[in-house]
């Protein structure tokens, strides 16, 4: 008796995309502006974050979830923003889950907040295909990463709203070229928004506040919205 | 190295659908990857070996369709298959390429069973 084929047409990720997708309506429910922040380990997420939040918590409610492999570090680093932070520990893995998100923010009430940073685990492949439920990915590269970061990672960098150059006051030191590093980023991600900034020095900081107040708008008032990462298939 | 985290949803839901066939093993997965769902195939194939283990699965094969990146060219007002991932221009007018038609694919199409009912001989076939 030969086997029997059984067609299954189904996303391999269905479970993740299933939550991503109900903590997305619950998100726009609470009007809750979720980021996902993905970036190679040492670009300066969490020295972002902190800045960030530090300045959005002066007009907005704000709260952060980060992910690492070990140590409560970065949700400490974040927290000494004065806004609420949570770590969340994933052991061996090399990327947060939509599980992992959710479980991080059971003791919360999303309507108590107007924004939410995920910082990811930092890692330009793996958080590719995962979606955590949030209307905004923006992915950082800091000049020390070289101008070709972005074609080392065309997978992950087609599923991020905006890119972020980060550590721009150390362009000169590193002779980071900034051009060349634009050109790269339109060629493999034609279109995306590109911002520049130092959250050492604040270079750049007001256009990038300035920026999340615009997309959290038009979340607010273009409901519902996808990310790009529940798009695919 | 997300692969492993990949295998095991993979497996979770062939077992899944294995039990409510009411199968006594799964044979075979078929499964489409685009060419920009970030999956090293190798890396899946050992996953998957690993995972199944002591599970309906144990055994199966892994099929790996892999599936290219096909972007819209609003220009050419046509789908365009890209050979180059890096390179998000239209192959026949140059022109940039934002929207992305195919290639991020991450799909289970099909799986290959053999019933609880036939006997060991039909089963040692598969």
């Amino acid at each position: 008796m030969p086997p029997r084929i059984v067609e299954l047409r189904t996303k391999i990720l269905k479970k993740n995309d299933e939550l991503a997708r109900a903590m997305r309506a619950d998100f726009v429910g609470a009007g809750l502006f979720a980021t996902n922040v993905v970036s190679s380990p040492g670009s300066g997420k969490t020295e972002l974050l902190t800045k960030t939040l530090a300045a959005l918590r002066k007009t907005h409610r704000v709260a952060a979830v980060v992910g690492d492999l070990a140590t409560d570090n970065d949700a400490r680093r974040l927290a000494a923003s004065g806004a609420p932070a949570r770590q969340i520990l994933t052991g061996a893995m090399c990327h947060l889950e939509a599980e992992m998100v959710r479980g991080a923010l059971a003791e919360w009430t999303l309507s108590d907040y107007d924004f939410l940073f995920i910082e990811n685990v930092g890692n330009l492949v793996c958080p590719t295909s995962w979606d955590l439920g949030e209307a905004f990915r923006v992915m950082l590269m800091s000049v020390t990463e070289g101008e070709d970061k972005p074609l080392k990672y065309p997978s992950l960098i087609n599923t991020v709203d905006a890119v972020v150059i980060s550590k721009i006051d150390l362009a000169a030191a590193v002779e980071f070229d900034l051009p060349l590093a634009l050109k790269n980023i339109q060629q493999v991600r034609p279109g995306v928004d590109v911002m520049t900034l130092s959250a050492k020095t604040g270079e750049g900081l007001t256009e990038w506040l300035a920026y999340l107040a615009l997309r959290r708008a038009e979340f607010i008032g273009l409901l519902p919205q996808t990310s790009p990462a529940a798009s695919p298939v | 190295m997300h692969e492993l985290s990949v295998a095991q949803h993979l497996i979770e839901l062939a077992c899944e659908a294995a039990e409510r066939e009411q199968a006594a093993r799964v044979c075979k997965l078929t499964v489409k990857i685009g060419a920009l769902a970030a999956i090293v195939k190798e890396s899946l194939q050992f996953s998957f070996e690993l995972v199944a283990e002591g599970t309906l699965c144990a055994g199966a094969e892994l099929e790996i369709i892999e599936l290219p990146l096909v972007v819209r060219c609003t220009a050419c007002d046509a789908d365009q298959t890209l050979t180059d991932v890096l390179n998000f221009a239209c192959p026949a007018c140059y022109a940039p390429c934002s929207e992305i038609v195919s290639g991020q694919e991450l799909d289970l199409v099909s799986m290959e069973i053999d019933d609880r009912e036939i006997d060991e001989y039909a089963a040692a076939d598969c």
